[in-house]
């Protein structure tokens, strides 16, 4: 079907399209969807390397990124893990704020890395509830190497939720260090939430 | 070799077995870490290694050194661990690998002037560098407890005992002369110190940025050298089936 010519049948078919997509929203994504969501967040990733950014440029369009394509409250609630049901609302919303700046940081930094390099898609699979993107990043003079993203529309949009790093995940890695940060500041979100602004 | 590699195996599964009752998660990864006290003044030990000569010195070697010359002579240390790997492949019965190692170390030695130009990674084949602790693995060697080396870093028992047969074993001992040997152990350190830099970002972000950069080294190490030998359990974390309950 071409997508701007619509005719009354697939008008209403998508209609019943987006009504299955809000009850049932796992039968709804395909593996192409997710593909074309982590193509397009590539594609941006590739600008800000080929682009020329200062780094704190770069860091400020990567923070964007990040909110546009992953999931990032849902990162965040995973990261603080346990004493997220102890954090209030309003500290769970600076907790987002401040750890989005963070994983910004901590990966736009790590992006530098890849000028002069491009991230390839591979391909996906679907994995019980979500579908694993595979993608690979070919960096000048080095063996490419792996970077999966797992990309779901439970949350009501389709985002990623979880990337693999050559087998590293982030998730685990966040939940960790949160749990580290939380610990050094005596199990105290507040003190914590003030601790995170400042690692660079 | 055989023979030699017989004990490590001994000693490995041992330990394994001895570790095997104290299993814990840290955060969805499973290991065992009974000398956690030992290993931590171990991290403290390469932390303050790395901050007051790694560093530096890797800072000063790619600040003096053009990036040919250094591209060079890591070339030429990785070409020179392949007959290694070769031996490895072998030992895993992987000859597919073992061949393809041998392929392009014979064209970045023959062509690639003694392995100083990366002929074949030009040409997108790259050696995939392989150990003993990997033999063991591919022979049912399970991991055992992970261990922070003075002075070498991350590993576990299993890798401990394949770092000392690695040494022992090295298929180039007799072939070189004193002054090769001496060249390649030069070539091996910048190779080092020009990876320190390389990885830099990612490297000082785990030891110097994180709140326990001993959890996050552990974390990362165990992750990336599972993915690495293949043994990484395929652990579905569901973040939403946790904190939403299964719709």
């Amino acid at each position: 079907m071409e997508p701007n010519r619509f005719s009354r049948r697939s008008v209403l078919a998508l209609g019943a399209g987006v009504i299955v997509a809000t009850a049932t929203p796992l039968q709804a994504a395909s593996g192409a969807q997710a593909e074309a969501l982590v193509g397009k967040l590539v594609d941006d990733i590739n600008d800000v390397i080929a682009s020329g950014m200062s780094e704190a440029q770069m860091i400020a369009r990567f923070e964007q990124i990040f909110i546009r394509y992953a999931d990032v409250p849902t990162i965040a609630r995973y990261a603080l893990g346990r004493d997220s049901r102890a954090a209030s609302a309003a500290q769970m919303k600076r907790f987002t704020n401040e750890f989005t700046a963070y994983l910004a940081r901590k990966y736009g930094k790590q992006f530098r890395k890849f000028i002069g390099g491009k991230i390839e898609m591979q391909g996906s699979r679907a994995v019980k509830s979500y579908f694993e993107v595979a993608t690979m990043a070919k960096l000048k003079g080095e063996a490419p190497f792996e970077v999966q993203f797992l990309v779901t529309d439970r949350s009501g949009e389709l985002l990623f939720f979880n990337m693999f790093i050559e087998g590293i995940n982030m998730l685990l890695a966040e939940r960790s260090e949160i749990g580290a940060l939380l610990d050094r500041n005596g199990g105290n979100i507040d003190a914590m939430i003030k601790d995170l602004a400042k690692i660079a | 070799m055989a023979k030699k590699a017989f004990i490590p195996v001994l000693v490995v599964a041992s330990l394994s077995i001895g570790a095997a009752g104290c299993t814990q998660r840290q955060a969805g990864v499973e290991f065992t870490d009974p000398y956690e006290q030992t290993n931590r003044r171990a991290h403290e030990f390469n932390k303050e290694l790395d901050r007051a000569i790694v560093k530096p010195a890797a800072q000063a070697y790619t600040d003096l050194t053009p990036k040919p010359v250094q591209r060079g002579v890591s070339n030429f240390a990785n070409n020179l661990s392949q007959p290694a790997n070769v031996v490895n492949y072998m030992l895993q019965g992987n000859m597919a690998e073992a061949m393809n190692t041998t392929g392009i170390f014979l064209v970045n030695s023959l062509i690639g002037v003694g392995g100083i130009f990366d002929i074949a990674g030009r040409e997108g084949h790259f050696a995939r560098d392989t150990d003993f602790g990997e033999t063991l693995s591919t022979w049912g060697v399970s991991e055992g407890a992970y261990i922070e080396l003075t002075g070498l870093g991350p590993t576990t028992e299993r890798g401990a005992v394949g770092k000392v047969v690695d040494f022992v074993m090295d298929p180039l001992a007799s072939v070189l002369t004193v002054s090769q040997r001496q060249a390649l152990r030069v070539a091996s350190v910048s190779k080092v110190l020009e990876a320190r830099v390389e990885y830099g970002d990612a490297l000082d972000s785990v030891l110097y940025d994180s709140a326990d950069s001993y959890t996050q080294t552990r974390l990362y190490y165990l992750q990336s050298r599972r993915y690495e030998l293949g043994t990484q359990p395929q652990d579905i974390i569901d973040p939403f089936e946790e904190m939403y309950g299964t719709e």
